[in-house]
């Protein structure tokens, strides 16, 4: 017993733990700046309708967002006020979304491909044209998997 | 002197406020779940058969749902409020008393259930006009939802003792086939002008 103690006084250096923030520091920005990178900066106002029956979106890997709604107001201008498509972090057209699913698609794993949902995040004062044009669109694309995007209530 | 004045400071506890400041940001990281209901949408159909599908099913098997542009709903044929919906969808989805005009029922072998006397393939046809406003839509989606989700508790609860959600896969798919999954997102059409 003695001896242990006497081996453990003079043989062990303390631990330099100085470096421990640094090291903790820097998974705490990895993990900030990660997650501020997968936002979209929406150009667009979106209010999406509320729903009793929604459910969770299961592996956000698996999910690409398309956004629809009224720009705001710094973008009436150049963009009009009708509702526009967003895709990524630009306007763009009902022509555009299968060339954006493929990209999606690249993008990820081969094994998640048919996996893939897209998630419908759609202003509630939107005409159902835009809407129709768009899942017609995925149609062509095949991403058959798709989520009408709404805020989950206990009660409408 | 100076060399004296100069004791390390204990930056032990720098290591925990920035463990306290990692953890927060993880745990509201993964707090923005999306939800949404979730539909799978139909194939495209092939180009050389087109059509010939939907006259096979018969018209006592079809809930027809039309939403016009001004939001107004007709339900097969009748005008309805929302607030109705939910039960005239229940009613035809289950059939239970084997009405003439609702879907046809059949005796079908299920695991846990036994035979059972269920409806056939009852479907919900959803279709709207290009001016309807999707708010409407989703909520019209949402009451046929949860038309169906009421029904699955229902029996879930009944046989079970435990509702839908709660159930292992293999009681779930039986649930699922006593009462399948209906609402159909039909082809597109123009109903009522723009």
């Amino acid at each position: 017993m003695s001896r242990f103690s006497k081996k453990g006084k003079t043989g062990m250096a303390q631990i330099n733990t100085a470096s421990l923030p640094d090291i903790v520091f820097m998974l705490l920005f990895f993990f900030m700046t990660t997650t501020v990178m997968r936002e979209v900066n929406l150009m667009i106002t979106v209010k999406v309708p509320d729903a009793t029956e929604a459910r969770k979106l299961e592996k956000k890997s698996l999910v690409s967002y398309i956004y629809i709604g009224q720009p705001l107001r710094s973008f009436q201008k150049m963009y009009g006020t009708e509702p526009r498509i967003q895709l990524n972090d630009q306007f763009r057209d009902v022509v555009d979304i299968q060339d954006f699913i493929a990209q999606e698609r690249d993008a990820m794993d081969e094994n998640d491909r048919n996996k893939m949902t897209v998630s419908l995040k759609i202003d509630s004062d939107t005409r159902m044209g835009t809407v129709i044009d768009i899942k017609q669109s995925l149609r062509r694309a095949q991403a058959l998997k798709i989520s009408y995007s709404a805020n989950k209530v206990d009660k409408l | 002197m100076g060399k004296r004045e100069l004791s390390p400071i204990n930056a032990g506890s720098m290591a925990d406020i920035a463990f306290l400041l990692l953890i927060f940001f993880l745990i509201t990281t993964t707090m923005d779940v999306d939800t949404g209901l979730q539909r799978r949408l139909p194939r495209l159909p092939d180009e050389d058969q087109q059509e010939d599908t939907s006259d096979k099913i018969k018209e006592r098997n079809v809930f027809v749902v039309l939403i016009n542009k001004d939001d107004e709903l007709l339900v097969e044929n009748k005008p309805m409020d929302l607030y109705q919906l939910r039960q005239k969808a229940r009613e035809f989805i289950a059939n239970p008393n084997n009405a003439e005009n609702l879907p046809e029922k059949e005796t079908k072998e299920l695991p846990f259930f036994g035979s059972v006397f269920i409806t056939k393939n009852p479907v919900i046809s959803l279709r709207n006009d290009r001016g309807t406003s999707y708010g409407m839509y989703i909520r019209v989606q949402n009451e046929l939802v949860a038309a169906k989700q009421e029904l699955r508790d229902e029996i879930s609860i009944q046989q079970f003792g435990a509702k839908f959600d709660d159930l292992t896969e293999d009681q779930m798919d039986a649930v699922k086939n006593y009462y399948p999954s209906v609402l159909s997102e039909a082809e597109p059409k123009n109903i009522g002008g723009k």
